[in-house]
């Protein structure tokens, strides 16, 4: 089981993460410019959070016991069994918001992409079938958010 | 408020095309120069604050800034510059002693480039490295007076040594006028690579002493964080005399910058000013020093080498020699081209000499004097690459300090402006917003990787030259040849022209 482990202590609250995660998702084939240039951009799936000189990205912690999945009322929001993974199936999403509504953490959000047909909940899916390494871990330019490997499935 | 005279250096060029408003620049620039506009929904600019440090340009995702010095010029002028012209704007609308960071950075010659290297061509061989044992290990300290003892016996009761895998280690930066991170980097690869690095004046802080095997305590003008366990903690004791920087100049690290953690280290009150006098004021004489080489000794039972740093200045000769009389196991001489956290301008630019003729006049003298071999040298001041290490050793050194080559290495941009407390690259700052830009682990990794390709580059030109050990290298000025320089310039090197 993979998580993105947030290092406060030297996150520098620039964004990068999130301009990157939001670039490759909404139009993973598009340089980072082109991304932008969308007339819809989908939301990020990791949030840099600052007060004062603290500053720290969240994202999705792929809970073993996920709120989300369990108060889906589609079957939209799943969690891999063999990678752990909790991803939102778009196609089945019917976008209630129930999920949003459920995470304790904060961590799913409404969004819309540039082909999507409607909005549909959005959050961080570890880069699955989009990058090996998740987007932001590899862009991070300080090396503050740091992909670990957990035994089993969470 | 009258007209502010000074119009900004720098122009920062946004692409419009490229910028994608993600703020980045804005979150990352401490001056102020990028500002997001709530009305128009997009980023703005300030640019009569910045100072050309490159934060934002290498963090911009898109590639979208350039910072380029501005075009607007005064009439030429060969004597009143436009630099020359805005320093009298500045002081006349201040009153200020101008300040400014780093070394030098006057376009005097660069003796190291004036000096080329030998080779072996057929009558001799070359040595491959890869292929053969290359021996780079030194030991600073004071060697004992002959090889062999009374009993005809290799003499093996040495004085305290430094044993330093390869020459080169990181020269005085306290904490304070570095962060604690940047410290954390320092001491992690020195131990990586079995050197040391010098924790300035400004103590130890309490998570650095497990790598005191690695570390140089310095003693300066301020006896900042000195006391017994200090003295104790490292593996060599460095009084400082003076700073290539500012040579004859104390330091001042103003109260703000006097955080928590300063406080502790420096064992003064949090927020006080921390001044380090010009003198010692205990140090008037050669005696004086000697008492405090022999003070310090005492307190670490001679169990570690004490040595003493100074300045390049027009007698370094003569000062080096006391200093070896003063019982000093080595001696740091730090050029004019040194670098500094915050130095008056015209000091930095105009005190001082090139550490390539102090460090020969020094290896000269102690030579004529038959007491070169009671001290090692440590030559600083500019050691840009492996090539003036190599240089340095043929000179006379026994190993060379790199201050600025290593913050470079970190990420520092060479704006100048570390007296600002504001540095974006977060080396030369308290604020803990920026400090902790500098990640110890990414720091630590790229000096290892820095010294360690001068590690192979400096064994690639020794084994060039049918040398397989730095030892035989030492003072051996036949393998350098000097080009452009004077007769006189030659003759204080000890270096004959290319051709000769």
């Amino acid at each position: 089981m993979k998580r993105i482990v947030a290092l406060a202590e030297y996150c520098l609250g620039c964004g990068l993460c999130a301009v990157y995660c939001s670039a490759l998702h909404t139009a993973p084939d598009l340089d980072l410019v082109r991304a932008f240039r969308q007339p819809k951009r989908l939301a990020a799936g990791i949030t840099v959070e600052k007060n004062l000189e603290f500053a720290v990205a969240r994202s999705c912690r792929h809970c073993e016991n996920p709120y989300c999945v369990e108060s889906c009322i589609t079957g939209a929001m799943v969690k891999d069994p063999l990678t752990g993974e909790v991803w939102c199936d778009v196609e089945r999403c019917v976008a209630c918001w129930t999920c949003v509504a459920a995470c304790p953490y904060g961590m799913v959000t409404i969004s819309q992409g540039p082909h999507d047909q409607h909005p549909h909940a959005q959050k961080c899916d570890l880069c699955r079938n989009l990058s090996e390494v998740p987007v932001c871990v590899l862009k991070c330019p300080n090396e503050a958010l740091v992909l670990v490997e957990e035994e089993g499935v969470a | 408020m009258a007209l502010n005279l000074i119009r900004p250096q720098f122009i920062v060029e946004r692409d419009r095309e490229r910028c994608i408003d993600c703020r980045v620049c804005e979150n990352q620039c401490a001056n102020g120069v990028h500002r997001w506009d709530q009305t128009r929904r997009e980023m703005t600019l300030d640019t009569s604050q910045c100072v050309n440090c490159h934060r934002c340009v290498v963090m911009c995702p898109t590639e979208a800034l350039t910072v380029v010095a501005t075009p607007h010029r005064f009439r030429d002028n060969a004597n009143w510059t436009d630099k020359a012209i805005y320093e009298i704007y500045h002081q006349a609308a201040t009153g200020q002693v101008l300040l400014t960071s780093m070394g030098n950075d006057r376009a005097h010659h660069i003796y190291w480039d004036h000096l080329l290297l030998n080779a072996c061509q057929v009558t001799n061989p070359p040595i491959d490295p890869l292929r053969e044992p290359m021996e780079l290990k030194t030991f600073v300290g004071a060697k004992p007076d002959r090889l062999l003892n009374q009993r005809g016996e290799i003499e093996d009761d040495l004085p305290p040594q430094v044993e330093l895998e390869i020459p080169v280690m990181f020269s005085a930066m306290s904490l304070g006028s570095i962060s604690l991170n940047v410290h954390k980097a320092l001491a992690r690869a020195a131990q990586e690579l079995g050197i040391c690095y010098n924790t300035g004046e400004g103590g130890l802080h309490k998570d650095l002493r497990q790598y005191g095997k690695n570390t140089i305590v310095q003693v300066a003008s301020g006896r900042f964080g000195v006391d017994i366990d200090y003295l104790r903690a490292g593996s060599a004791i460095e009084i400082k005399i003076g700073q290539g920087a500012k040579p004859g100049i104390g330091g001042h690290l103003p109260g703000s910058k006097v955080s928590s953690q300063i406080s502790e280290t420096r064992m003064i009150p949090r927020g006080t000013d921390a001044i380090s006098p010009a003198p010692h004021h205990d140090i008037y004489s050669i005696e004086d020093l000697k008492q405090l080489v022999y003070s310090l000794k005492e307190a670490v039972r001679y169990q570690k080498p004490v040595g003493v740093k100074i300045a390049a200045v027009h007698n370094v000769a003569a000062i080096a020699s006391g200093v070896a009389r003063a019982g000093a196991d080595f001696i740091a001489i730090d050029g004019y081209r040194g670098g500094t956290g915050a130095a008056p301008l015209r000091t930095r630019d105009n005190v001082g000499i090139p550490i390539e003729f102090a460090l020969a006049a020094v290896d000269n003298r102690l030579r004529e004097e038959g007491i070169r071999h009671r001290l090692s040298i440590i030559a600083a001041g500019s050691i840009r690459n492996s090539a003036d290490v190599i240089k340095a050793i043929a000179l006379g050194a026994d190993a060379v300090y790199i201050g600025t080559a290593a913050l470079l290495a970190v990420g520092c941009h060479m704006c100048q402006k570390c007296y600002t407390g504001k540095c974006n690259w977060g080396i030369a700052t308290q604020d803990p917003w920026l400090t902790k830009r500098v990640n110890p682990d990414v720091a630590s990794r790229r000096l290892i990787n820095l010294l360690r390709a001068w590690e192979h580059e400096i064994k690639e030109m020794l084994g060039g030259m049918g040398i397989n050990s730095l030892d035989s290298l030492r003072s051996n000025r036949l393998m350098l040849r000097g080009i452009n320089l004077s007769d006189k310039e030659r003759e204080i090197l000890g270096v004959l022209a290319a051709g000769e």
